[in-house]
């Protein structure tokens, strides 16, 4: 109890005891806030409130207009005529014991009570708007001991580089805000709101900054600070009136969405559901947000918060205001008991214009953009249709495409965080297919979705695929399994399938995604890496006869480009995946370099078939001579019998 | 008065009285009364689903207070104890009650977060049921 607000609370408790004996027991958080409020619905010189404002007051604490009456009755406000300080602090404390649910009695005040919360004064954003500019020369040296939470200092440093967003919104975010998930975004409305108070005041001024922005629209932490702003010197009433302004401001600008949260909602939204006016179902959110590592109770609670209408699913509006409040929860604010109201979904679809812009804004980010929406879509299609493997081998393929091209343009945005990046991926699709491959997929930047393919599209041979080394050790691997598979040849003609598998994995490994890249071309003159896929081919000619048809379907269907060799094991991967249809090619930049370097496979593999070919020709001579042979003795023998 | 709600194995998912002494007699009360609705439940016999969730009216009125019972059609029972002394309750007073409580328990179940039979936290559902009970004591 030291200055002003001591000053206050004295006359205060004197006044209540002139009211009736009472002594009106304040603690030392509750007098700064009562002394603000005080001072802000009445000016200075005057002892009593107006009761105009006053009454904006109450009713910006969201009561029922009966419960106000009966404050006003209550603290003796209606007997006195006016409102007096004590009077006034009666009320605040009515309304706060209103607010926590007790009856609106005198008793009720003796309590321990939080602070009574108001919402959306509207006196806040004129006079935030009122002076922008002079707030504009306050230095934020906000000290930083105070912050507790890093996002804090970001958004200090953010005001810093933003003071000069115009005050359209009492949070205008600068557009950094949403660089990382753990961001306040919030925190800037504190900043906006502060830029709107009229009077600049060094030190005090960034300490309460501090302080209010940790304050959430708990009134609990609010105690700690505002004990914090005791301590400060030289608070004038005006200084209280700016405090009041921006506590009353953050008592619901925590809860206002900016455009870029918008934004960021929206695409999030569009992640997990490309139909915007469509409904995130409950299981889906669930595992969304499951990811936010928040409490399982506390996103209970914020579920109850959102889903106002009670039908277990997110509209976009919803599923916004649930995000807003993990953010916020993540960013230390106390989860509120009512939904606030700028974070209903009406509210917000009255703002629902914007994302349908900012879609349009969001599509001109990047080019790959669409795609990787499509992926989304795709991913969703898959999702939808995720049965059989080979029916989705050529979405997978082009899904996967343009799944590695959403991770990247998910990166080069900026905006979705590394966390909330392999979300979107892991939450777009999460069918067996698509699941299977993601995990593989994003374990390296070059998909492999080969892999995925592969798994997905052979079922029935065995998908062991732990290494993953690169292509010239596999060919070297490919060289050992091959000497062994030459003596398989020669005796038997189907060398072992196992040891041909392995290798596979790490040959796709610098595969790029394409079903199509898979090309035998059969005139490429013989290396180590074509006998070791020649070793492959037999493997591969092992099984059903009509692949090799196949494979020629897809040589005509592609084009062949610069002959390279390389392990042949896409090929014989590929065989299989060429399975049942010939797979839609998705051109673009990358993924013809992906198609050259798989043609560049596809041709040592070609070229090691090719060799293989040969030889088996050559046997097949041999044993032609053999049978001559043999039929000839027969021949000489037999005129012998049958003579 | 005490509210208690149970799932079909019979134990409380959420428990709350008013006052809040005795609490541990009202435990034993709404234990016992369980036993009563499980066999009103199977009385009913071959009950299609609507008769199923109904109001199962008072279930046995003992010397202090009267226990009512309601049942869900999932199988979830609500058990509402309340003072004898409170004449002033009627019928239909108890029956909006349970609805109001069925009610909140949908709103409960729509949640993905909650796993059905779990207790229940929800804040929604706490500030609805006092509310309810402060309107009746």
């Amino acid at each position: 109890m030291e200055q002003g607000p001591a000053g206050g609370s004295g006359s205060a408790a004197a006044a209540a005891a002139g009211t009736g004996g009472l002594l009106l027991p304040l603690s030392e958080t509750e007098q700064q806030r009562y002394s603000e409020l005080f001072s802000r619905c009445c000016p200075p010189p005057e002892a009593a409130a107006g009761g105009s404002s006053v009454g904006e007051l109450f009713r910006a604490s969201q009561l029922p207009p009966d419960t106000l009456h009966q404050i006003t009755e209550v603290c003796g406000a209606k007997r006195v005529g006016y409102f007096g300080p004590a009077q006034f602090y009666i009320a605040l404390k009515l309304i706060a014991a209103a607010q926590s649910g007790f009856p609106v009695r005198i008793e009720s005040i003796k309590n321990e009570l939080p602070l009574p919360r108001f919402m959306a004064l509207k006196n806040d954003t004129e006079v935030r708007y009122g002076t922008p500019a002079e707030f504009h020369g306050v230095k934020f040296q906000v000290p930083h001991s105070t912050l507790e939470k890093n996002s804090y200092k970001r958004t200090d440093e953010g005001d810093k580089q933003e003071p000069k967003s115009p005050p359209m919104s009492p949070i205008c975010s600068p557009p950094a805000s949403p660089s990382t998930y753990q961001r306040i975004p919030l925190s800037y409305g504190y900043g906006k709101a502060r830029s709107g108070l009229e009077q600049q005041h060094g030190a005090p001024y960034e300490v309460k900054h501090s302080t209010h922005q940790q304050d959430g629209p708990s009134s609990g932490n609010y105690g700690a600070k505002s004990a914090l702003t005791c301590s400060t010197p030289s608070r004038s009433l005006s200084v209280e009136r700016e405090q009041q302004d921006s506590s009353t401001q953050y008592s619901d600008d925590p809860w206002r969405i900016t455009e870029e949260q918008r934004d960021y909602y929206t695409n999030q939204f569009r992640s997990l559901q490309p139909d915007l006016n469509a409904f995130i179902s409950g299981s889906v959110a669930k595992n969304f947000f499951t990811k936010s590592k928040l409490p399982i109770p506390e996103l209970s609670h914020i579920w109850e918060l959102s889903d106002v209408d009670c039908d277990g699913a997110l509209t976009l509006a919803e599923f916004c205001a649930a995000f807003h409040l993990v953010v916020a929860r993540k960013n230390g604010y106390q989860l509120p008991e009512t939904l606030p109201e700028t974070l209903l979904p009406e509210y917000l679809q009255a703002a629902c214009l914007k994302p349908v812009r900012d879609c349009a804004l969001f599509d001109s980010y990047s080019e790959p953009l669409p795609s990787s929406q499509q992926a989304r879509d795709f991913t969703q299609t898959e999702k939808s249709s995720a049965e059989e493997v080979p029916d989705n081998s050529a979405l997978l393929q082009d899904g996967k495409k343009d799944d590695k091209q959403a991770l990247k343009v998910s990166t080069t945005l900026k905006t979705i965080p590394k966390e909330f990046q392999h979300l979107t991926v892991k939450a777009a699709a999460q069918e067996p297919n698509a699941f299977r491959a993601r995990p593989r997929s994003r374990s390296y930047s070059s998909t492999s979705i080969e892999d995925a393919m592969k798994k997905g599209e052979e079922p029935p041979t065995p998908p062991p695929r732990p290494q993953k080394s690169h292509s010239r050790a596999s060919s070297l691997d490919l060289n050992k399994i091959f000497q062994q598979n030459t003596q398989a040849v020669r005796s038997g003609w189907l060398p072992p399938p196992p040891p041909a598998l392995p290798p596979r994995p790490s040959v796709s490994q610098t595969e790029q995604p394409s079903e199509v890249e898979l090309h035998p071309q059969m005139n490429r003159p013989p290396t180590q890496a074509e006998e070791n896929s020649s070793a492959k081919k037999e493997v591969v000619l092992a099984q059903p006869p009509s692949k090799p048809a196949r494979r020629k379907l897809r040589t005509e269907a592609q084009g062949l480009e610069t002959p390279e060799l390389s392990p042949t094991i896409n090929v014989t991967s590929s065989l299989p995946a060429a399975k049942p249809h010939l797979p839609v090619q998705k051109q673009s930049s990358k993924q013809k370099r992906a198609i050259q370097t798989a043609i560049r496979k596809n041709k040592e593999a070609n070229a090691v078939l090719a060799r293989l070919n040969s030889e088996l020709q050559q046997q097949l001579k041999e044993v032609h001579k053999e049978r001559i042979a043999l039929e000839t003795q027969l021949e000489q023998l037999r005129p012998v019998t049958v003579l | 008065s005490v509210l208690c709600s149970a799932p079909v194995q019979n134990y409380p998912l959420y428990i709350r009285s008013i006052p809040t002494e005795n609490e541990l007699k009202f435990h034993y009360t709404v234990h016992t009364s369980l036993d009563v609705v499980d066999e009103k439940i199977s009385a009913m016999g071959k009950a299609l689903v609507d008769q199923r969730e109904l109001y199962l009216g008072l279930l046995y009125p003992t010397e202090d207070y009267k226990v009512y019972g309601y049942v869900t059609n999932s199988k979830v029972k609500f058990v509402m104890v309340v003072d004898s002394s409170n004449t002033a309750l009627r019928d239909n007073e108890i029956r909006s009650m349970f609805r109001k409580l069925h009610n909140s328990y949908t709103d409960i179940m729509c949640n993905p977060f909650y796993n059905p039979g779990d207790r229940i936290h929800s804040r929604a559902f706490d500030t609805m049921v006092n509310s309810m009970m402060m309107q009746v004591c």
